[in-house]
């Protein structure tokens, strides 16, 4: 299996407002792909068609070449953080994992094993509910790497997450592109990401601006924060 | 994969458990309140005593089964013929000065030929009989009833039964000469040597008084019903045998003994008691009525189950676990139906032989009913909640918010019938509500089917539901099916 994310001209519309105009770009594995745009610029949505939560009018999203929902055990193939509040309050962090194992056919051991490796080891048997932005992060980076699959995507992971709790974000996410995984992570932290992404995806108004190496938007625009300013200018993603 | 993933999800939310655990519990006490708080004594006479088991007939069913009965004995292959009438009954002191002895007509007094297996109470026969306003029938095995057709509203008529191997077949003729037949009834397993004879019975004198807020109180007074036979055949060798009767003789009946006078080839029988199911009495259902109770709890769980998925925006991890919503939404609906038949399961299975225990000891003698009927009652019950589960988890995705849910279900499932046997609604209102909403399950409790050859009220107040039990259960099947299914399609729609 390759394990890339190839997204071809995805387009969506909600009523009169167009979602997404035609997005396309790919995610190699081996390093940590940026996925960087104003607010409303259509991250969100093309993250949640990659995992099949939302429908394209047109155009398709693969991991590894098949569509998300022809997968089985999909979480085996990609792993998702979208929502950190996707849980059920009154059920403790370990018992999330535990149900999205036993969907995945995984074993309970590997439920201990990524609750030790996001640090969640001593809360995991703590309601959900009572937990910080932070350790919901945790909780939801430990649910995508559940099934120790070879595609990652990440929407804002370092959103709630303290000075120590970003460095071990910056930390993992390396780790993960040098095992070999394609990670794609949406963020709006352009100095974390210039830190970690090999690439970055620049998009506005539904569709991609830039796709290319950091080090590349870096040489051309010094930082990539003012690479991102100048190349989203007047493509404010709300309209 | 799926659905062990979703059990666990359902187990390890802590109020969901205690949920369906109060649900249960629930159940149970209010079987033991309700089994504690009865207790029941007979008279013999003017002595108080235990209440002694009713008969029952081959199948288990509790019967009243007293009449006088003039017989002889019959031994292989016969017939015994007789022209019956002038059906006439005394009534003790009825409305509306409850002063007076009166002569009248009971529409269910029975006067005619019987045969039966012995002399025993509950013993197997097989009848043709006149009634006071039924006209003639066949009856027999204390349920079957079958009019003669064209004998609707006969005051007189000449009857015959021949028993030819274990076949009864039931005759009625106008004139003696030209006979019709009734009906032919098979008594299992009869032996050759059986009694045959004239028999009289007359039930008690009912007065329905229906009340202005609704319901109706029943009373029932002593009588006694007397019919002539005349060219009975065979004629002779008649003794009398008083089935059912106790030691005890009303103040009538010490004046006017039940049995037989001949009279110039007349031979006039008199009676009281009935030939038919016994209805009257504390029901196996009336211990699980705590059921509507402990549908609550269940209810709330149940729509919860539903409705937590999109309160909490689980579904997104949900979906992107397990990407086909369809599957998702069957395999949480087959959880809900497991969880709650679990729930259902123990309740009955607690309440049952507990309660049982604590009626004995208070001497309550429940209705016999066959063991299959008691089986389907508590399997019944069992189900009904599990597919309660069901309907409220499909209310819950449907409905996608757990109050509008919960007082949905309750409205549909819970409330009818409580308003309907509390007579809060009118009649017929409430019967048609027990037919078409999901409450119509309840039928599945209703131990004592309605007997159309009964005088006792039967209506929904008295416990009869219009639909049968497994009809009625099948409706609210029905429900659950078509929320989740419904629930489903604005998942499908919606999600993905």
């Amino acid at each position: 299996m390759t394990a890339t994310i190839e997204v071809d001209g995805l387009r969506k519309r909600f009523g009169p407002a167009i979602a997404l105009d035609g997005m396309t770009f790919a995610v190699r594995p081996g390093h940590v792909t940026g996925f960087v745009g104003p607010n409303g610029a259509g991250k969100s949505t093309t993250l949640r068609m990659i995992v099949g939560l939302d429908r394209p009018d047109a155009g398709t999203a693969t991991i590894g070449g098949r569509r998300y929902a022809q997968l089985t055990r999909p979480m085996r193939h990609a792993g998702a953080l979208l929502d950190p509040h996707a849980l059920h309050p009154a059920r403790s962090g370990r018992n999330h994992l535990r149900w999205l194992a036993a969907s995945q056919d995984l074993p309970v051991g590997r439920v201990d094993e990524v609750l030790a490796l996001t640090g969640l080891a001593d809360v995991g048997r703590r309601a959900a509910g009572g937990y910080s932005l932070g350790m919901r992060q945790r909780l939801g980076v430990a649910a995508a790497l559940l099934g120790d699959p070879p595609v990652l995507l990440l929407d804002e992971p370092f959103n709630g997450l303290d000075p120590t709790g970003i460095v071990w974000m910056r930390g993992l996410l390396r780790d993960l592109a040098a095992e070999g995984r394609a990670v794609l992570v949406s963020s709006h932290l352009m100095s974390e990401l210039q830190d970690v992404a090999g690439h970055v995806v620049v998009v506005g108004r539904g569709r991609v601006i830039v796709s290319a190496a950091t080090d590349q938007l870096v040489g051309k625009y010094s930082s990539l924060e003012t690479a991102y300013l100048s190349l989203t200018d007047g493509v404010g993603g709300i309209r | 994969m799926m659905l062990r993933a979703e059990w666990i999800k359902l187990r390890t939310v802590p109020g969901w458990l205690a949920g369906l655990v109060v649900a249960a519990l629930l159940v149970v006490a209010l079987g033991c309140l309700f089994a504690s708080g009865t207790s029941m004594s007979c008279m013999a006479g003017n002595r108080e005593v235990a209440c002694p088991p009713p008969p029952t007939n081959a199948a288990g069913l509790g019967v009243d089964d007293k009449f006088a009965f003039t017989n002889q004995a019959l031994d292989g292959n016969g017939s015994i013929t007789a022209k019956v009438g002038a059906l006439t009954s005394t009534i003790t002191y009825p409305p509306p000065n409850h002063n007076q002895i009166v002569p009248g007509i009971l529409p269910w007094s029975k006067a005619g030929l019987i045969v039966k297996n012995g002399t025993g109470p509950g013993a197997d026969y097989a009848a043709v009989l006149l009634t006071g306003a039924h006209g003639v029938r066949m009856q027999s095995a204390f349920t079957h009833d079958q009019a003669a057709p064209g004998f609707a509203s006969a005051k007189e008529a000449w009857l015959r039964l021949s028993r030819s191997g274990d076949n009864i077949t039931g005759y009625v003729s106008a004139d003696g000469t030209t006979w019709q037949k009734i009906d032919t009834v098979r008594l299992d397993g009869l032996p050759a040597a059986v009694r045959i004879g004239l028999f009289v019975t007359s039930p008690g004198g009912l007065t329905v008084d229906e009340k202005p807020q609704g319901g109706h109180a029943v009373a029932v007074r002593f009588t006694q019903s007397t019919a002539e036979f005349s060219q009975v055949s065979p004629a002779s060798g008649w003794n009398d045998t008083l089935v059912g009767y106790g030691d005890y003789r009303t103040g009538w009946e010490q004046t006017h003994p039940p049995g037989h006078t001949e009279s110039g080839g007349v031979i006039t029988v008199s009676g009281s008691g009935d030939i038919a199911p016994l209805t009257d009495g504390v029901a196996v259902e009336r211990i699980l009525t705590g059921v509507f109770l402990g549908l609550l709890p269940l209810i709330v769980v149940a729509v919860l189950w539903g409705t937590a998925e999109f309160r909490h925006r689980m579904i997104a991890t949900t979906l992107v676990a397990m990407p086909h919503p369809a599957r998702v939404a069957g395999v949480k609906a087959l959880v809900a139906w497991l969880a709650s038949l679990i729930a259902g399961l123990v309740a009955v299975g607690v309440t049952l032989p507990v309660t049982t225990r604590i009626l004995h000891a208070n001497g309550v003698i429940l209705l016999p009913v066959p063991w299959p009927t008691t089986v389907r009652v508590a399997v019944g019950t069992a189900l009904l909640l599990s597919l309660a589960g069901v309907f409220a988890y499909g209310m819950g995705i449907l409905l996608r918010r757990a109050v509008p849910a919960v007082v949905a279900v309750t409205a549909l499932l819970v409330a009818p019938p409580i308003l309907a046997v509390t007579s809060v609604l009118p009649p017929d209102l409430g019967a048609w509500l027990l037919r078409l909403t999901p409450a119509a399950a309840f039928a599945i409790q209703q131990s004592i089917p309605a007997y159309p050859q009964l005088s006792l009220p039967q209506t929904t107040f008295d416990g009869y539901y219009p639909l049968s039990p497994w009809a009625g259960l099948a409706v609210l099947a029905l429900y659950a099916v078509a929320a989740v299914a419904a629930g489903t399609r604005r998942l499908r729609r919606e999600a993905s």
